[in-house]
Order: structure tokens, then sequence, then C-alpha cells
């Protein structure tokens, strides 16, 4: 298992540094001069190039990488253009809203989605699943941010139940933070359920038609006790893959549906360092989100070799 | 995970036979017809004009002179879900084009040579995985600027590894069978044998995928033009339109309603007809999806 563990984690390091590399080139290619920015329209051409000099613009492009580079191993990512403040307090502020976001909404999208899909394989073929199964074709259908203009409609305009926007804030109280929470992690999540569902399902029945379980049953093993012990757990390694693919996508997903709420988390933050052209905070983002996503597979890797014991030994 | 496809020992009839007898597929193709025939209606007639404002008419309930309502501008929110439909399908279709013009001679190059090769371009994979598709679509829209153009590349470099990874697959499953090595032995090269027999054999793969990613497409494109870096105006785009609805939800929830139900039966046509063909000529592959 050490093996496998140690080939993913050099392979999860490498794509973080390439990774890096793209990013820092794609801000590298842009037009426009940071410096020349900060100053604004009246500065004098010595001004920029003292500025130039003072942020380090004018050393060579290796030696800068590497120092980004290094400055984000400390989370030290610069500081804003526009903001005068470092790029690490903008982005602490904003994660505390745009990462509770993504979990719950993973966590509804879990919790609703293996149990139809057990459901649904369970009962292959007969009217539940169908009905369950064809929910779940328009879910995947629906995009989550009109989804979420609907659910305003409905629970924020016309029944009043919750606020249709904004982020009072942690300060303001778990239940009165987590309540402006709520519309958009089940606007994040449903969509995301579906897909789940109809991976969990067609997992599980391809597991339920394997030979060990009909031994299972023979010995004498209650229906459920093979369902959801034998089965899901031989059935979890596609879920788990999937519920990582998807954690990227809810992490994305939050930048339009933080939009939709007006809720001042990344997303809000990316819009507006982009139209400003603060590129440090966009470039910050991007790798914040890119580290996320190349984390979290990493544990999807990690969690194949718990689920199923046969990789353990394999190289 | 294996994938193949025997498609040389089925009969056309008996494909056409299974494919009538398919009600994911008949479905979905009933709607994926539909729409596209409204894009094509939308050139020649549309009920109002799109491109004239009536501000006497703005913000009009849905009634029998205006099925869907009308907009803040006056404009019948019907004639503009026609209109809007040309966009989403052309960006969605050539975004397509992009990731299968690319992909496939890249995922079917690599499962060829294998080797070095292979692992660069897996690892290339990787790289671009790691980047969430949305969030570099709209840095790409951002830095070069909005607009439906590039909106097609943002959304079709991403369909590039996606298809460069079925491609890949696909070709990796026939390259042992017998029939390419008795074609390997009358002298024919890699690239001939990857055009005249593996093509053939991963094309319903790469359909099934196809239609995936156009449905993808149209989600992502309405995804870019809400928040302004799609389609501009006064093109009309569903995304757009959906844009416009946010802050009038109270006085005029039409105007959200039918453009994302637009988007959703489009979306669910094409998921349908995916599904459809990938039954119809693989009965295993649907549970494997």
């Amino acid at each position: 298992m050490t093996a496998y563990l140690l080939k993913r984690i050099i392979i999860a390091a490498l794509t973080l540094v390439l990774a890096s590399m793209v990013v820092f080139a794609v801000m590298e290619i842009l037009p426009g001069d940071p410096a020349r920015l900060m100053l604004g329209l009246n500065a004098s051409a010595d001004q920029i190039e003292m500025l130039r000099n003072q942020m380090g613009l004018n050393t060579p492009l290796v030696l800068r990488y590497l120092h980004w580079a290094g400055g984000l191993l400390s989370l030290d990512f610069g500081r804003s253009y526009t903001y005068s403040v470092p790029v690490i307090e903008l982005v602490r502020e904003r994660i505390a809203v745009s990462l509770p976001l993504a979990l719950i909404a993973l966590a509804l999208s879990t919790i609703i989605a293996v149990p139809v899909g057990v459901f649904s394989a369970s009962r292959q073929g007969r009217a539940g699943d169908t009905l369950a199964m064809g929910a779940a074709q328009l879910g995947v259908a629906v995009p989550n941010f009109w989804f979420a203009l609907m659910l305003i409609y409905l629970f924020a305009v016309w029944l009043h139940l919750v606020p249709a926007g904004g982020f009072p804030g942690w300060g303001a109280g778990i239940w009165t933070a987590l309540k402006s929470l709520l519309l958009p992690a089940i606007a994040l999540a449903l969509p995301q359920a579906a897909i789940l569902a109809r991976v969990a399902r067609s997992a599980l029945i391809e597991v339920l038609n394997e030979d060990y379980i009909r031994t299972a049953r023979a010995k004498g093993l209650p229906y459920r006790a093979v369902l959801w012990r034998h089965a899901l757990r031989n059935a979890m390694i596609p879920v788990l893959t999937i519920l990582g693919l998807q954690f990227a996508f809810l992490l994305a997903g939050t930048i339009i549906i933080e939009n939709v709420f007006y809720l001042p988390g990344l997303g809000r933050l990316i819009f507006q360092a982009i139209t400003q052209r603060d590129l440090i905070v966009v470039e910050s983002i991007v790798m914040l989100l890119v580290t996320a996503v190349i984390l979290i597979n990493l544990l999807v890797d990690f969690s194949y070799a718990i689920v199923d014991p046969r990789l353990r030994g394999r190289q | 995970m294996s994938m193949h496809i025997d498609l040389p020992e089925e009969t056309l009839t008996g494909v056409l036979g299974k494919a009538l007898g398919n009600r994911s597929f008949l479905i979905g193709l009933a709607i994926t017809l539909l729409i596209v025939a409204v894009a094509l209606i939308s050139f020649v007639w549309t009920p109002y004009d799109v491109t004239k404002l009536v501000i006497a008419d703005k913000t009009q309930a849905p009634s029998w002179a205006h099925w869907f309502g009308t907009d803040h501008f006056g404009r019948d929110i019907l004639s503009m879900i026609m209109v809007g439909a040309r966009n989403s399908i052309a960006v969605a279709l050539v975004a397509v084009g992009i990731g299968m013009g690319i992909g496939v001679p890249l995922g079917a190059f690599a499962a060829a040579r294998g080797g070095i090769a292979d692992e660069a371009l897996m690892r290339v994979n990787d790289l671009v995985f790691a980047f969430p598709a949305l969030l570099s679509a709209i840095m790409i829209t951002a830095i070069f600027g909005p607009g439906a153009v590039n909106a097609i590349i943002a959304i079709g470099i991403f369909n590039i590894p996606v298809f460069a990874r079925v491609a890949r697959a696909g070709a990796l499953a026939i390259w042992p069978r017998e029939f390419i090595l008795a074609a390997r032995a009358a002298g024919k090269g890699m690239t001939r044998i990857s055009i005249e027999h593996i093509l053939p054999n991963i094309a319903t793969l790469l359909l099934v995928q196809g239609t995936i990613q156009f449905a993808l497409g149209i989600l992502a494109e309405a995804a870019l033009s809400y928040v302004g870096l799609g389609a501009q105006p006064p093109m009309p785009s569903w995304g757009r339109m959906l844009f416009d609805a946010q802050t009038r939800m109270v006085t005029a929830p039409w105007m959200a309603i039918f453009p994302g139900m637009a988007i959703v039966v489009t979306v669910l046509g094409l998921n349908l007809l995916g599904d459809g063909i990938a039954d119809i000529l693989d009965p295993k592959s649907r549970r494997r999806r």
C-alpha cells in the first residue's frame, strides 16, 4: 500500500508544481503593468520604475516564480494591488463563507444521493426506481444558478422563510449565518445529488450481480444486511471518485452561486479582482482552488485503499 | 474500466429495431430535434421581433399575446428563447468540435504509441482536470474579454482532455484484438490503423461522450452568459436572460422561469439521447454510467 500511496503523493505534488507554473505563466503574459495600475494615471515613469523595483518586477522570470511559489508555501500570497492589504487577509475572510458552503452542499448531496441510489438499486426496474431515476435525470439537467433563483422565488419572495441573499457574518450567531447559507447550499447540492444518485445506483447494481452477494444471501444473511454492509462498501469506489470530482465542481460552483445570493465569498472576490485587474488576488484564489482540488483527489486515492483492501497489496 | 463495443457484428436493421424500442432514445431524439427545429425556425420567423424594444409592453405577465410574458424592454420572452437556442447550440456544438478534433487524435496517438508519450498525455490530462472547468472558463473569458467566441474556446479547451481520455481508453481496448494484428501483419502503419480500424470502433463511445459534453456545454455557456462573460447583448442568450431576470424576481418571475426551463428541457433531451444511444449500442454501458 505504501508504494501505491507514495506514487499518488508524487503525482499530486508534480501536478501542483505544474499547475503553479501554468498559473504564473498565464498571469505573466497578461497585458497591464501592476505598478502602473497601483499608481494611477498621473504617475511619472520614475515613480513607476521605483515601484517596479520595490515589487521585484524587474528581477528575472525564474527568480520571480521561485519567490512567488515559495511565498505560497508559507501562505504569503503577496499584497493586493487595489486593497493594499496582504492577499491572505482578504482570502481568509472569504474562505469562511465559501468553504462551509461547499462542505454543507457536499454533505447534503451525499445524504440525499446515497440512500436514493440504494433505494433505486434494490428496486431495480420497479416503479420506485423509475420515479427516482426520472427525478435524477431531471436534476442533472437543472443549472444550479437557475435552481437558486427558483428557490429564492419560492422560499424568500413567496414564503418569506429565509433571506433572499446576503450574509450577516459568523459574528451574528451560527444559526443566523447558517440560515443564509441554507438556500445556496441546497441549490448547489441537488443537481450534484442527482448525478451521485445515478452513479451510486449503477455501481450498486453491478455489485449486487456479483457471486459473493449470492453467497452472502445463501448463507442466510438478511437482504438489508447484504445491501448496506457488503454491497454498498464495494460500490463505494465509483461513488468516492464522483464525490471527489464533485467537491471541485462545488468549489467552482460557489463562484456562480455566491453571485446569485450576494454572498461575500471567494467567488465574489475573484469577480471583483478580475474587473479591477487585481491579478495577484486572481492568481492566489485560482492556486488555492486548484490546490484544494488536487488535495481532495489525493484524499480520494487514499480512501480507495481504505475501502478496497485489494488495493493495499497492489503496487 | 473496460470499454469495448462490438459494432460490426450488429446489423443495421437490428440497431434500428432496438432504437425504435428504446424510450430514452426516442424521447431524447424528439426533444433534441424540436430544439434544433426551433433554433432553425428562429432564423426566418419569431412571434415578435427581438431587436425591437417596446417599452409600453415591458414586464407583462404571460398572456395569449405573449405566451411566456415580456422582459423589462418589452421584448417577447418566447421569441428571445427561440433566438437564444441558436446561441446555445452553436457554442456547445463548436466546443464539442474543438474537444473532439484535438482530443481524439491525442488520445488515439497515446494509445498507439504507449510509453512516454502516453504517460505525458495522462499527466497533462491530470493537470487540466485539476483546474475546475468553470473557474478556468471564467478566467479565460475575463482575460481575453467576454463574448461568445471566447466562451466557445474556454469550454472547448476543457473538452479536449475529456475526449482524449475516452479515445485513449477505447483505443487501448481495441489494439490487442486480432483484426488489428492482422492489419499490422498486412504492413499498415500506426496512423493508418488508428484511422481505418480504431476510429470506427470507438465512434459510438465518442458519440455518447459527445452528447454528454454537448449538454454540459449548454450548461456552461448558460453559466458564463449568466455572469456576463458569454454572449453579449443585444444577442439573446438563455444565461443572459436569467441574469436580467435576477433583480426582477419579485415583479416578473416569468423572466426567469421560462429561459431556465428551456435550458432544462434541452439538456434533458441531450442526456436522454446519449443514454439511449449508449443503451442501444452496448446494453452493458448503461449500468456502468
